[in-house]
């Protein structure tokens, strides 16, 4: 780790006139930055210390029903608040599908929005990578790739964005609040992570200097709330990223689906708003036939990477089944392994531990 | 030695006592190697190699050395000269190690430089500032590399080829034959406690904290190495952070002690979890193929099983897969064959029941594919086949109670009503149900072992044997042994552990250090108390006077009458009479040869396992595994349980997690940390269950002890792959089973 300037400013203003200072880097939780750090991916100069601003942990509804959730809220917090869970809760179950319990008491709204990719070449400094070291190539592609992207990647990148929280935000239209030099300014999550394309080393909109303050998630996003479900597929039952995972809200009147959001994780280079599969889904009667027709809609411009042509299938099974739980109704209460395959499955009580 | 064993009556083995440690570790008192800070300690960090083959051509030295807080940089020219080469392996379980002895490259990972710094962070960074240059070459890192041998050895000196009747006959006579190829995947060590070292040198003298397996190898190895006198040569190592097979002396931490000497100041050096994926051993893949051929009754006729195999192009160890299949299945024919490559890899080495985990999962999956061709239940066909001798030396076991563990196992799991065919289980949630059943099996061996008891003048006991806690609970179930042997309550003894000045304890390896010190510290306390009976029994002044012809027992700090267990008296008087502090005794174990000769000595186990299966995203949970297993005494039930739990968790790790990502262009491995390099979570294993079968074996060892630390992971592994299989209906013969795979059976 190289030795750095570490600031700890007192308010949003101060931390965007260090941080527009070159070299230097927003430090939130640390939980991914500091790993960067350990491993040489990231040798920010200055760190700007996030943890001691005001007022930037704080959930709030705003008269219009908005819900505006400070950028330094924990995840477990943000998933356990019960007003947020009960208005969102394919967020909160997407929040509690991530990491692990220690993770998500430190990780932040603001830094889950950042995190970098778990590409492996990306985590290897001896590897080449457009994203990391901007013209080196891309030893993703060659390499093992049954994890890289199969949706809006380029040659110069096949990196996915590995985030859970964010699937079922861009979902649901959320709005990301940045500060900047520049001032303030709103974009929505959806126009907020860049695809690769030619400049893969520009993975999102902000500007040097830019910070994230909050999200919101509008009033009417909460209308989905009886119909709203996250699935994610995975290598090992908890604490693992996703291979693929969707975010499904429906609304329902009268059999029909009267709108519907779904997005997908795990393909792309940033959470993937599937509004093809949103237009097919529009005044359809929410059963299988639907959904198989929404989650090819979704998939239609996927191609593979590299070895990676399974998880296009996968992609299509995962949407169905997160659109299958949704219109089934959000549980009462998130199931014990949120998000999971097994999730309602019982499971079985231990007679031989603990005792 | 036997009268006193005959005299003993135990009250501490068998029972279920809590890890005496227990409370050390969970406040975090327990004091690990790397938690010493002797005075005036620096921080040596490694730099190691980002190409896999060649040379090291630049190291930025000045750079590094000016980097603020940083002592000195160690490099091939300023490296302490060693008495041996690296490459010398005079000491057993010894490998070549890489200690800066020139610029060749022979692996990604391995060192080239140590940085010794005030701080870790400066030592870190100035490792980086090194930024090495290399002559790269061409790498070979896979199974396919060109250039197989046929070895003449496995493992540690197992043949590499044996033919026991006439396989091909027997194949080509067989009503049922099956042909598989089975691949396992290369897999790192992942102890908690990554390698270390605390080195402080006081002239030619050297003091250690330093986490090993095999104290007395370790300090063997290392005094030659260094050339200094072995009592010249202290080792702490009180705990370890698990071990696995990985933690006999590694070149880092001889590293860490050279650094110390260069600077002539202590010496703390700890590999990162990315650094432990290199020098430290792994296991290789294998690629193996069984042929098994069985008769219209479902009788085996025949096993040939073949395998393929690496090591590294410097030293050699091969993962002896196939060994399994001379133990465990009887059948009139049965050939074992290997081959190996040579590859551009760290060598390979001792890992969780090395060719055991490996070899059981393939054959287990195959016996499980012959039982479906004939028909039969998997589990009768197991007992169909099961061995009454074993199989290839012909010899009767000393013990064997697999049956009992079949039929326990079976009946505990709810076996019976199993349908014979694939996916024909679902739950209330759809999810697809698989059985499957393997058998898990694990040889008896013993080590040397010493260990010295004393029986002081208050009535407490001591127990000395540099043994080695690795988180097992040896130090709770040796001190049980140990009470018991000296006739004490456990609070009246004194149990000294994990030091090398204590006596040599042998290894904490090959699940038999239970049995090996367990049986010098049997045999150190059974001396003290003959000592002490001979001082009581000569004294016309004790009531034990005259006792010789019926004997005396040795209970609660007493020796007792056997014939009247009123008359007796205590320890302290005993020694007070004779007007002495202390008696001693000393004991030691080893293999008994004429035992060895006779009998074939093997743990055994059946663990059965019920996955679930997405039918369609193909993801994969063991919902419940119960393993029941025989292996003669057991010390301490709870420690013994604990074992196998952890046993078959590494199992189910290897049948669906554990996977190095080595990158074939570069020989780097590119999973090196915990996230993405995979084994089980707590979510991954809701219901482990253990059952212990009663098994006397008077045979093995004096105590009657077979190793309980790695037949876990044996068995388990195929018994999950065949649940896959039966939830499936897709026989996946890669491992881990990947979600691609179940997906497709979609």
């Amino acid at each position: 780790m190289n030795r750095f300037e570490y600031v700890r400013p007192r308010s949003v203003a101060e931390a965007v006139a260090a941080a527009a200072i070159p070299g230097s880097a927003y430090l939130a939780a640390g939980t991914n930055l500091l790993d960067l750090m350990k491993i040489g991916v990231a040798r920010p100069e200055r760190l700007i210390d996030l943890n001691h601003l005001p007022d930037l942990d704080i959930i709030e509804q705003l008269p219009d029903g908005t819900v505006r959730i400070g950028a330094q809220v924990r995840n477990a917090d943000l998933a356990h608040d019960p007003d947020f869970r009960q208005r969102f809760p394919v967020v909160a179950e997407a929040l509690l599908s991530g990491a692990s319990a220690q993770l998500r008491n430190m990780a932040t709204v603001g830094g889950n929005l950042l995190q970098r990719t778990r590409c492996a070449w990306f985590q290897d400094t001896a590897s080449a990578c457009n994203r990391r070291a901007p013209g080196s190539g891309c030893d993703a592609r060659g390499g093992e790739n049954r994890m890289h992207a199969v949706l809006g990647w380029s040659e110069h990148c096949i990196a996915t964005h590995p985030s859970d929280f964010c699937v079922p935000l861009v979902a649901l239209d959320a709005v990301v609040e940045i500060e900047g030099p520049a001032g303030r300014r709103e974009i929505p999550l959806a126009d907020f992570h860049l695809l690769p394309g030619d400049t893969p080393e520009r993975e999102s909109v902000l500007a040097p200097g830019d910070l994230v303050v909050a999200l919101r998630l509008p009033a009417e996003a909460a209308g989905f709330a009886a119909h709203a479900r996250y699935a994610k597929l995975r290598e090992r039952t908890s604490y693992a990223f996703a291979v693929v995972s969707a975010a499904a809200a429906l609304r329902i009147a009268d059999g029909r689906i009267t709108e519907a959001r779904l997005a997908l994780g795990g393909v792309a280079a940033k959470p993937w708003r599937a509004r093809a599969a949103e237009a097919a889904l529009a005044g359809a009667t929410p059963d299988a036939a639907a959904f198989r027709r929404a989650a090819e809609a979704a998939l239609a411009e996927a191609r593979p990477s590299g070895d990676n042509g399974f998880k296009i299938e996968l992609a299509r099974r995962i949407a169905i089944r997160a659109l299958t739980l949704a219109a089934a109704g959000t549980p009462d209460r998130l199931p014990a392994l949120p998000a999971s395959a097994f999730a309602s499955s019982s499971t079985p009580r231990p007679r031989g531990l603990h005792v | 030695m036997s009268e006193i064993q005959h005299m003993r009556h135990g009250s501490s083995i068998g029972q279920p006592v809590t890890r005496r440690d227990g409370v050390l570790k969970v406040t975090g008192q327990a004091r690990y190697a790397a938690d010493n800070h002797p005075s005036g300690m620096l921080h040596a960090v490694l730099a190691v190699s980002r190409i896999a083959r060649g040379r090291v051509a630049f190291l930025d030295i000045q750079s590094a050395r000016a980097h603020p807080g940083v002592v000195e940089v160690m490099v091939t020219a300023n490296r302490p000269a060693l008495a041996l080469h690296p490459d010398d392996k005079s000491v057993p379980f010894s490998f070549s190690m890489d200690l800066l002895q020139d610029d060749r490259v022979r692996y990604a990972g391995q060192p080239i430089a140590v940085v010794i710094a005030e701080t870790l962070e400066a030592a870190t960074e100035a490792a980086a500032l090194l930024a090495p240059r290399y002559e790269a070459e061409p790498v070979e890192v896979t199974l396919d590399a060109a250039g197989a041998f046929v070895p003449e050895s496995v493992g540690v000196g197992a043949p590499a080829e044996m033919w026991h009747g006439d396989v091909e006959a027997g194949l080509a006579a067989a009503a049922q034959r099956i042909e598989a190829t089975y691949e396992t995947p290369l897999q790192f060590h992942n102890a908690m406690e990554p390698h270390c070292v605390v080195a402080a040198w006081d002239g030619d003298a050297l003091s250690l904290d330093l986490p090993t397996q095999g104290l007395a190898l370790t300090q063997m190895r290392l005094a030659a190495l260094l050339g200094i006198r072995m009592e010249d040569l202290h080792i702490r190592s009180p705990f370890l952070g698990g071990g696995f097979g990985s933690k006999l002396l590694t070149g880092p931490q001889v590293l860490g002690i050279l650094a110390a000497r260069l600077v002539g100041w202590p010496v703390k050096l700890v590999l990162t979890r990315a650094q432990m994926y290199g020098p430290v051993s792994h296991r290789s893949p294998t690629r193996q193929t069984l042929r098994l051929g069985a008769a219209q009754d479902g009788a085996l006729v025949a096993i040939h099983h073949h395998v393929r195999t690496a090591t590294s192009r410097f030293d050699e160890f091969l993962e002896p897969s196939a060994g399994v299949s001379q133990a465990v299945y009887a059948a009139p024919a049965i050939a074992i064959t290997n081959e190996a490559v040579r590859l551009d890899t760290g060598t390979p080495g001792f890992m969780r029941a090395p060719g055991l985990a490996s070899g059981s999962i393939a054959l287990e999956s195959a016996i499980d594919e012959l039982a479906d061709s004939c028909g039969m239940d998997p589990l009768d066909f197991r007992l169909k086949n099961y061995a009454e001798v074993e199989p290839v030396s012909g010899k009767p076991f000393s013990s064997k109670a697999l049956r009992e563990c079949y039929a326990e196992g079976a009946a505990h799991f709810g076996w019976a009503g199993r349908p014979l065919a694939p996916r024909r289980m679902r739950d209330a949630d759809g999810l697809l149900v698989g059985w499957g059943v393997g058998t898990a099996t694990f040889p008896a061996h013993m080590f040397q072992a010493e260990a010295r008891a004393v029986l002081r003048r208050d009535g407490s006991g001591l127990m000395e044997s540099g043994t080695h806690d690795m988180g097992q609970g040896a130090w709770t179930a040796f001190a049980q042994i140990a009470a018991d042997s000296l006739g004490l309550g456990l609070d009246r003894l004194e149990f000294r552990a994990g030091h090398s000045d204590l006596p040599n304890a042998g290894i904490a390896g090959g699940s038999a250090h239970t049995a090996s010190a367990g049986g010098a510290i049997h045999a150190a306390g059974g001396q003290a108390i003959a000592r002490l009976a001979e001082l009581a029994l000569a004294d016309p002044r004790s009531p034990l006077f005259g006792a010789g012809n019926v004997g005396v027992v040795a209970r609660g700090g007493r020796l007792l009458r056997r014939d009247d267990e009123n008359r007796g008296e205590s320890y302290a008087d005993i020694l007070a009479r004779a007007g002495l502090d202390m008696v001693e005794g000393r004991g030691s174990a080893a293999a008994d040869a004429a035992a060895t000769e006779r009998y074939a000595m093997h743990a055994h186990g059946a663990v059965f396992a019920e996955v679930k299966v997405d039918p369609e995203l193909g993801q994969i949970r063991a919902t419940r595994l119960v393993g029941a297993f025989a292996a003669g005494r057991v010390i301490n039930p709870r420690l013994v349980r604990s074992q196998y739990y952890g046993g078959m968790i590494w199992g189910l790790s290897f049948a669906l997690h554990e996977r190095a990502a080595m990158d074939p262009r570069t020989g780097r491995i590119m999973n090196t940390d915990l996230a993405e390099y995979h084994v089980p979570v707590n979510a991954d294993v809701p219901s482990v269950e253990a059952i212990l079968v009663e098994e006397q074996d008077p045979h093995v060892n004096a105590l009657g002890i077979k190793g309980v630390g790695e037949i876990g992971i044996t068995g388990t592994a195929g018994a999950i792959a065949n649940a896959v299989w039966h939830a499936t209906g897709v026989r996946i013969r890669h491992f881990p089973i990947a979600i691609e795979q179940t997906s497709r059976a979609a």
